[in-house]
């Protein structure tokens, strides 16, 4: 049951993030969006999957709730038109073919490296572990990244006025 | 066959070179930033994956960063990408390449 719903999310995953990075039928920004969506929402299940389940539901809130609908806005605020006639250049889709596909070629080269797995005792990817180590062997990360968040929100406010003194 | 850790490391791979084509294809600013997005998704993925199989929560708890920097990131270069169209009013990479001559 579980390799199956691994497959459906797997395909799930890779489909839609083809579509968000090269759809055939559209060049909208807004499309790209919401495969984006979709490729989170069924990388949030591999993540359940993997029992990390509260890396599962942040996932959905921060990627799928804040970051998308930030994108959504921004999309529309720049009310775009979206410009069919601008082809791709070959170029560019013969050198990103290219790169991809050696790229592709040599993480699955170092994959065959790899140990083989033991499949031991499931781990819990629960919120109380998670939470535990967090906030007693991490606390200092966690505390850095409060600032750094307090800082990217000072820097978009400052950056979205009108006139940058 | 049962899935094992070298399954999700695919699917993470073939994700992110997918990542890698669209920021080479694509020519609008938001798109290349979408692609970005997959990118660090498809890394995410890696690092559950191996949380997972060698039961060791550091790899979620990365991840859990990753989020919050992404989240920070995404939020920083959306203004980056208003404040450049309010400029040149566009978001093509061809209409930006002023520092190119």
């Amino acid at each position: 049951m579980q390799d199956v719903l691994f497959y459906i999310f797997a395909a799930l995953t890779l489909v839609c993030g083809f579509l968000v990075v090269a759809n055939p039928f559209t060049r909208n920004p807004v499309t790209s969006a919401m495969f984006l969506v979709l490729t989170i929402m069924s990388m949030a299940g591999l993540f359940v999957l993997l029992e990390a389940f509260f890396l599962a539901a942040v996932q959905v809130l921060v990627y799928a709730g804040a970051v998308i609908v930030l994108f959504l806005f921004v999309i529309m605020v720049l009310d775009l038109q979206v410009e069919e006639r601008r082809k791709y250049p070959r170029s560019a889709m013969l050198s990103g073919g290219i790169v991809a596909a050696a790229l592709l070629s040599v993480m699955l080269a170092a994959m065959r490296e790899l140990p083989g797995t033991t499949d031991g005792p499931a781990l819990e990817g629960s919120t109380a572990a998670l939470g535990g180590l967090l906030f007693r062997h991490y606390l200092l990360p966690f505390e850095m990244v409060s600032v750094l968040l307090l800082t990217a929100m000072v820097g978009v406010i400052l950056l979205s006025k009108r006139k940058l003194k | 066959m049962n899935v094992g850790l070298h399954h999700y490391l695919i699917v993470s791979a073939v994700l992110f070179s997918l990542g890698v084509f669209g920021v080479l294809l694509r020519r609008n600013l938001l798109n290349i930033y979408m692609s970005l997005e997959v990118m660090l998704n498809a890394a995410n993925l890696a690092l559950v994956a191996f949380s997972r199989f060698n039961r060791n929560l550091d790899g979620q708890v990365l991840v859990f960063f990753i989020i919050t920097v992404a989240a920070a990131e995404v939020a920083v270069g959306l203004a980056l990408i208003v404040a450049l169209f309010r400029m040149r009013r566009s978001t093509y990479v061809e209409d930006l390449a002023s520092m190119k001559h």
